[in-house]
């Protein structure tokens, strides 16, 4: 036990200054590393909470594929970052207004949960049935009870390719392209063309 | 429950879906968009229309999608407004010489989103609706993509859009911790106990990512620079089907999950509602675009729907539910008259533009004139009744609060009506300045159906109307 709560605290700590450390950090390229860690750490948590499967996803997806992708963004993409940072001081009242009042909030709701619990006893979310691992569970109940779901975030999907090519294909005439179909078909008549040269004369094209 | 009775529940979707996919196969091969393309995409949208007339009532998937009465009568409007926005379009488009398949493709995956959310009966459901709708409506948005104004308008649109969709979020999470469901039957439940503190907090997250969606404000900011930049034909689309679905979404999470907090949420949706008509009014006058124009008359005319959700209840949804629909009609008739018409092959777009329009073209001015008219709330056309029974259901409610806000809506009106009479003067009493081109017949066709509607027919509509919006409101709290 002793250990399992030395892991989350060292996870949440890990959390939460990497996420700060997003937002503060001078350069994006380690604003991009550490929301890597920040996705770690999250994962050591969701490990403690016994949702091993989301972890795994949580490294796969968003270490592997998004954040590596962030990171292509911007190295690829020449932003320049003082620019933006600009408007910082014309913007910090306002913006630290909201966040001043959102901090106040988040610290009555917390205060709420500490005293009163997070829900009522009815309220707890069910775990997975005793002796099911986690992953068996999500696979039980994906395409069955949550198939409405399933179906429609895959739409969600087909939208934003539909959305991707409207906005960004571009067919241009006159590039030459591979049709094996043509190639298959051609025959020496279709292939070469004879050509009853007078002497002297040459070809013209 | 088998799966068969599940997916009869959800036949319209399914409709909606299936043939999104044979369009985009139909679209990609055959490369062209022919007659027959469009009218297949607006005879799959009346098919969905008739299923979920047809369809039987229940709640799917283990409550997580429900039809009934609310989500027919909401759905039935989103389907049809979305078929003719495909016509528009696609005759816009058209004269352009810009026709993309897509288009159809988008708009039928747009309305299979407001579907979902109109029939929303869990949190996740409501959000991957969002999405799906949102999603669509940015790529229609950006639709000219070689037209810089059009790929800012959609640009715009998802930045904010995904900042609301993120407020949208957190609220969800918050009100899942809370609640331990994401089931607006369970969260209903556990919203009538003792634990509504935390609850509260995810509902106003929850209402601050959907005011983003209906243009509420304070969250308005995005839609004039949108409807300036997107294509007219699809402006009228956003201002039309999705300001609906996006009202039932409120109705939903409000009259389904949260019943019992109304003494809390009244009181931030009596806040919007009124900021979003004063907006809606007096930054409307600062205005000489016609689409800005009719982007704040449209935040405008979402503070009077929001008062009817305020008020709650049978008469307060319904007129809610009625307003909707009469104001639909208004604005897609009124884009389809701008569409139409056009100066020298370039569109007009401004209200000078509009000068002596009676003169040119006074089938259309006629039209235009009874849209502005409408929407000023001018008895008896459709925008008066609309107002009528918004105003009458908040007069009605017996709450102080509630009866000052419809007053202070009326001042609001008031004000509104000074650029609704400019448009009207401009286009009867100045002086033409060149000869307008022949309208499109298709938009102006529709355009003069619409105004016909808006008056007399919405007299006879009304007849009809309002007792089938009253029986759906009855259907909210029921989940």
């Amino acid at each position: 036990m002793a250990l399992q709560a030395i892991a989350f605290y060292l996870l949440a700590v890990a959390t939460v200054v990497a996420g700060l450390l997003v937002v503060s950090a001078r350069n994006p390229v380690h604003s991009v590393l550490f929301l890597i860690t920040a996705f770690f750490s999250a994962a050591g948590l969701f490990v403690l909470l016994g949702a091993e499967f989301l972890a795994m996803l949580l490294i796969v997806v968003y270490v592997g594929a998004v954040a590596v992708l962030f990171l292509f963004v911007v190295m690829m993409l020449d932003v320049d970052f003082a620019e933006l940072r600009q408007g910082f001081a014309q913007y910090l009242p306002i913006g630290g207004l909201v966040a001043g009042f959102l901090t106040l909030e988040m610290i009555f709701v917390a205060a709420t949960v500490a005293t009163n619990g997070a829900a009522g006893k009815s309220a707890v979310p069910m775990a997975s049935a005793p002796g099911v691992p986690n992953t068996e569970m999500i696979g039980r109940v994906l395409y069955t009870d949550y198939i409405f779901f399933f179906q429609l975030a895959g739409l969600v999907l087909l939208v934003a390719m539909i959305g991707a090519i409207v906005l960004t294909l571009r067919h241009k005439p006159g590039v030459k392209r591979q049709d094996i179909g043509k190639q298959i078909a051609r025959t020496p008549k279709t292939g070469m063309e004879l050509v009853q040269i007078k002497p002297g004369e040459g070809i013209s094209e | 429950m088998t799966f068969a009775a599940n997916f009869s529940l959800v036949l319209p979707e399914a409709i909606l879906g299936a043939s999104a996919l044979v369009l985009l196969v139909w679209g990609a091969f055959h490369g062209k968009v022919s007659p027959l393309f469009t009218g297949a995409a607006v005879l799959a949208l009346l098919g969905a229309a008739v299923a979920a007339m047809a369809g039987p009532h229940g709640h799917a998937f283990n409550g997580v999608y429900a039809a009934d009465a609310a989500a027919t009568y909401a759905k039935v409007a989103i389907y049809l407004f979305s078929a003719i926005a495909v016509v528009l379009g696609d005759r816009w488009l058209a004269v352009r010489g810009d026709q993309k398949f897509e288009f159809a493709v988008l708009i039928v995956l747009a309305a299979l989103g407001m579907g979902v959310t109109a029939s929303a009966g869990d949190l996740i459901s409501l959000y991957i609706g969002v999405e799906l709708q949102s999603l669509a409506l940015y790529v229609l948005a950006a639709f000219r993509r070689d037209d810089a104004k059009s790929s800012e308008a959609g640009l715009k649109y998802f930045v904010l859009g995904a900042l609301s969709s993120g407020l949208l979020l957190y609220g969800a999470s918050l009100i899942y911790g809370f609640a331990g469901s994401t089931r607006f039957a369970d969260i209903a439940a556990v919203a009538h106990g003792a634990h509504g503190m935390g609850l509260l907090f995810g509902l106003v997250f929850l209402i601050c990512g959907l005011a983003f969606k209906v243009s509420a404000a304070p969250f308005h900011m995005w839609t004039p620079d949108v409807y300036e930049g997107a294509p007219t034909p699809v402006v009228g689309f956003f201002a039309a089907a999705p300001k609906l679905a996006a009202m039932m979404m409120l109705a939903r999470v409000l009259g389904d999950a949260f019943p019992d907090a109304a003494g809390q949420w009244r009181q931030i949706l009596i806040i919007t509602s009124l900021a979003s008509v004063f907006v809606g009014a007096f930054a409307g006058l600062a205005q000489s675009n016609l689409k800005r124009l009719w982007a704040y008359s449209s935040i405008a005319n979402v503070g009077y729907a929001l008062l009817g959700v305020a008020t709650g209840g049978e008469t307060g949804l319904g007129s809610m539910l009625l307003f909707m629909t009469l104001y639909m009609v208004d604005v897609t008739g009124f884009f389809a008259c701008l569409q139409a018409l056009s100066r020298d092959g370039k569109p007009m777009e401004t209200i000078e533009d509009m000068a002596g329009l009676v003169k040119e073209r006074p089938g259309v001015a006629l039209a235009m004139t009874a849209f502005s008219l409408s929407a000023l709330g001018l008895p008896p056309f459709s925008g008066f009744w609309a107002k009528f029974y918004v105003f009458g259901a908040a007069m009605g409610s017996g709450d102080v609060l509630l009866q000052w806000a419809a007053v202070l809506g009326l001042v609001g009106s008031v004000v509104a009506a000074f650029y609704y009479l400019r448009l009207i003067k401009t286009m009867w009493f100045d002086a033409p300045a060149s000869a307008v081109d022949k309208p499109q017949p298709t938009a102006r066709a529709i355009g003069f159906a619409a105004a016909l509607f808006s008056f007399p027919v919405v007299l006879v509509a009304l007849i009809w109307l309002d007792p089938a919006a009253r029986a759906a409101a009855a259907a909210f709290g029921h989940a």
